[in-house]
């Protein structure tokens, strides 16, 4: 039985392509095969946090326009031996890539894979209808703040009526959890009130992120970050294990820490 | 300024910005979400007519539903010219 997924948020910036990175590869370090799909044509980014930028010959839309076999156009991942990436074009836009191009790739692809997961772009215009077209379950990305959340609940509405994609999961990204402590960013259980969707995960916000991502290796394989551990669980909730949610508030400060001390935590 | 740094040391400071950041979104989501479409709409008024029926009998020609918004809230606003009322004593 294989899964294609969606990874997507309306707004820009809050970590799609991270999340798709590092949910990839930890399917695929647990032995799933796994493909993931960068469906940000024009502005492609999915193999730099991959590190796979230097070895692209044929992308997407090379295969719509049958300039290769859709075998030619994947990349395999030089860590993992089942993970593969299919990359999209730069120099197009993203009408070269419609609604029924991307169901019939997808229902290619999930003949091969276990697990098919397409990164989103940004937006609610036809790059984002493409991306969603072929998939049967979404994952929603969201910062805790306001514009974020806001665009996500719209993402969750334009997932029902367009793609008749119904219950995605959320993944809130970067939450700051000093800020949370003092009151000064929404917590998980706001966000759950808000938008009423199931949480599949939380990442804290982490310098290791941006580090991993420097390097092209996606966290979840740092065996000692946080985020890494954040995004483990994630692949676990997705293989159905009830894996509860990291206690991020152990990690508190000299100050909550005093504040427990004369008594006032 | 000092009084206020002995405020955070404390845990005694005014309560954080994200209750403003949650009153915010619930209010601008009201209004996305009330974009609704004319379908959904007369879903509505359909029932509305079967439920006001059982208490009174109403033009439904002269009915007129609709979400009125203004800065900080949105309302359903309903005009539904009644006939005639029925009689109290028929209702259970």
């Amino acid at each position: 039985m294989s899964e294609v997924i969606v990874v997507t948020s309306g707004k820009g910036g809050v970590g799609k392509t991270t999340v798709t990175a590092n949910i990839g590869c930890g399917l695929a370090m647990l032995g799933y095969k796994v493909v993931l799909v960068d469906a940000d044509t024009g502005l492609r980014n999915l193999d730099v946090v991959l590190g796979m930028e230097n070895r692209i010959v044929f992308d997407l839309t090379d295969v719509i326009e049958e300039k290769c076999r859709l075998r030619q156009a994947l990349i395999k991942d030089r860590r993992f031996e089942e993970l593969f990436m299919l990359p999209t074009a730069q120099t197009k836009d993203k009408s070269a890539v419609t609604p029924k191009d991307m169901q019939n790739i997808c229902a290619q692809l999930r003949e091969h894979f276990d697990y098919v997961i397409i990164d989103s772009p940004a937006g609610i215009e036809q790059g984002f209808q493409s991306a969603v077209a072929g998939a049967e379950k979404a994952i929603v990305v969201t910062v805790p703040e306001v514009a974020a959340v806001r665009d996500a609940d719209r993402v969750v509405g334009l997932l029902e009526a367009k793609a008749e994609i119904h219950d995605p999961k959320l993944i809130v990204n970067r939450l700051r959890v000093q800020m949370v402590q003092r009151g000064d960013m929404m917590t998980l259980e706001d966000m759950h009130d808000i938008l009423g969707l199931e949480l599949l995960g939380v990442i804290p916000d982490d310098e290791r992120v941006v580090v991993a991502t420097n390097r092209g290796e996606p966290v979840v394989t740092d065996e000692d970050s946080i985020s890494g551990r954040a995004f483990k669980d994630i692949v676990r909730r997705m293989l159905g294990e009830p894996v509860p949610l990291m206690n991020l508030e152990n990690r508190e400060g000299f100050l909550n820490r005093l504040r427990k001390i004369i008594g006032l935590g | 300024m000092v009084l206020d740094f002995l405020a955070r040391l404390l845990g005694r400071e005014s309560p954080g910005s994200k209750n403003v950041a949650k009153e915010r979104l619930r209010l601008v989501l009201v209004h996305d979400r009330a974009d609704v479409s004319p379908q959904l709409l007369q879903l509505l008024k359909n029932d509305m007519v079967e439920v006001i029926s059982k208490y009174m009998e109403i033009d439904e020609k002269g009915l007129d539903v609709s979400l009125e918004r203004d800065d900080n809230r949105v309302a359903l606003v309903a005009s539904i010219p009644v006939k005639r009322m029925k009689r109290v004593a028929n209702l259970a």
